[in-house]
């Protein structure tokens, strides 16, 4: 099977095109339900069989469900090991469907059904990970997008529930709404501020709790976190949502203050430092992963600040995805080496920057 | 605002100590908190949810359901420990109590009051065991040696057929 990721609604990135509320800070807003199939083992533990009568009892209920062809179901477990990489670095499925993980290789039966801004992980974790991703600030767009596809479904193939614990699921932590929203933020102000350890903290004193770029387990890279409900059980959907909604408000307004400061307290260290950032991602000829990700998270404060005029955000956007290094294999049509990507990525940088107006 | 303990360094975190009935704030500076085992650097917290997990498992009363089996998918709390997950639904009605309480202590709460779901009705979706199933049951219990288990299900099995 080759992967023509062209074919995907919107190339599965409309997340990217930064259109939502704070788009400057807050990249996107992504809501997750998860669901379990009753009558079958959770996947992980099912054997062949029954993953792939979930996997086809879900797929004849997803047309009417969703009401529109306007989707696309890749079998992640017939796709060649490369291919699987490119899924997670768009973001449009977690390592562990992808089977990148070496505890979790990729089931059979594996899945995912991916429509404009929405998608469902088929046997991952969970036998369904419902989710709806969009630009931007966008908690109550998200949920009714998620809620409508859960109803839809849920009313086709019956769900594993308990009348005192909610939905049930794999893990414990998911347990009761299933429910998991996070937000991908960007607070460079707050991280150059040294403010971050403090705003960190009272997250989690707040039942919130925080993730690198790839979610679960995955590093702090450009200063963007993931921050997300910590909780699922006990408290109703809508009560979760507004709760993240007024801590990441806050988060975003003390981010903005910190970049005030910054500019009132260092204004030409700031301005140095980014101007640099944006020389080296224009002229460099090589570029490692973790290079491109802190000069781009400088450029997309300095855009924020406008020091930098005339560069969009939805460029810097997709130069995050686009510079990774699955993704430059799969532009260049084969594997490459770390030195030919680093190569491969200054040059995909250049070329994006230079066809940005001039500065 | 200067550190509570040494009085010198700048505050970096506010801690909160609930002990019974009485709640202490304490402000802290970087070093004063690490010397107390307060994190302040900006590490992800990896394995949160498996620690998180093991350290409840511990304070889990040796449960008499340690060598409970569930009858639909053979797991035992001892799998679940190790794992992390559980097997089936049907675990969370045969390890209620244990789980009951692991609910409490990881959300603060076991009574869901979000959104309650209405299943299909019988005639939306064709729904019995199918033989398919049961095989896939009964190779499951062969392979924890659940041979009672497993004799149910193949006469359930050759009933079907």
């Amino acid at each position: 099977m080759t992967l023509d990721l062209s074919l995907l609604p919107s190339g599965g990135v409309q997340w990217l095109d930064a259109s939502g509320e704070h788009s400057d800070i807050v990249l996107s807003t992504r809501i997750r339900l998860a669901r379990n199939v009753e009558g079958y083992a959770f996947a992980s533990r099912a054997r062949d069989g029954e993953r792939l009568r979930v996997l086809a009892q879900v797929r004849d209920a997803i047309p009417a469900a969703t009401g529109s062809d306007d989707g696309v179901m890749l079998r992640v477990d017939e796709m060649e090991a490369g291919e699987r990489l490119l899924l997670p670095e768009r973001h449009l499925v977690s390592r562990e469907l992808a089977g990148l993980d070496a505890q979790h290789p990729v089931r059979s039966g594996a899945a995912v059904f991916l429509a404009r801004q929405s998608s469902i992980m088929i046997n991952e974790e969970d036998h369904l990970r419902l989710q709806s991703l969009r630009s931007g600030f966008a908690v109550s767009e998200a949920f009714s997008e998620v809620e409508a596809i859960d109803r839809e479904i849920g009313a086709r193939v019956p769900y594993a529930y308990h009348p005192e614990f909610g939905y049930l699921t794999a893990c414990p932590t998911n347990t009761g709404t299933g429910l998991r929203a996070s937000v991908l933020i960007h607070l460079p102000g707050l991280v150059l501020t040294k403010e971050i350890g403090k705003v960190l903290a009272g997250l989690q004193q707040m039942g919130l709790t925080y993730r690198g770029l790839y979610g679960e387990g995955s590093e702090v890279v450009g200063n963007f976190f993931q921050m997300s409900n910590q909780t699922t059980l006990g408290r109703s959907e809508e009560e979760l949502l507004d709760h993240l909604v007024r801590v990441v408000r806050h988060v975003v307004e003390r981010e903005e203050e910190s970049r005030r400061v910054l500019l009132r307290d260092a204004g030409y260290i700031i301005e140095d430092k980014l101007w640099r950032a944006y020389g080296t991602l224009r002229y460099a000829r090589s570029l490692t992963f973790e290079e491109a990700m802190n000069f781009l998270s400088g450029v997309r404060l300095a855009v924020g600040l406008n020091l930098i005029a005339g560069l969009s955000v939805y460029t810097l956007n997709k130069l995050l995805i686009f510079s990774q290094s699955a993704h430059l294999a799969y532009t260049a049509g084969r594997a490459l080496t770390e030195n030919e990507a680093n190569l491969a990525r200054a040059k995909f940088v250049r070329k994006a920057l230079e066809e940005e107006p001039d500065k | 605002m200067v550190c509570d303990v040494c009085k010198e360094g700048d505050v970096v975190i506010d801690l909160t100590q609930v002990e019974g009935a009485e709640v202490r704030h304490l402000r802290l500076c970087e070093k004063c908190a690490a010397e107390r085992g307060v994190e302040t650097s900006l590490v992800v917290p990896k394995q949160q949810v498996t620690e998180l997990l093991q350290s409840v498992h511990q304070h889990m009363p040796a449960a008499s359901d340690d060598a409970a089996r569930c009858t639909f998918c053979s797991s035992t709390l001892r799998d679940f420990r190790s794992s992390g997950r559980l097997g089936c639904p049907h675990c969370y009605n045969a390890f209620e109590k244990s789980l009951r309480e692991l609910l409490r202590r990881v959300h603060g709460n076991s009574r869901h009051v979000g959104h309650r779901y209405v299943p299909p009705s019988e005639g939306a979706v064709e729904r019995s065991v199918t033989a398919g199933e049961l095989r896939d049951r009964l190779q499951r219990a062969i392979e924890s040696e659940q041979f009672e288990m497993a004799a149910d299900i193949r006469d359930k099995l050759r009933g079907l057929e």
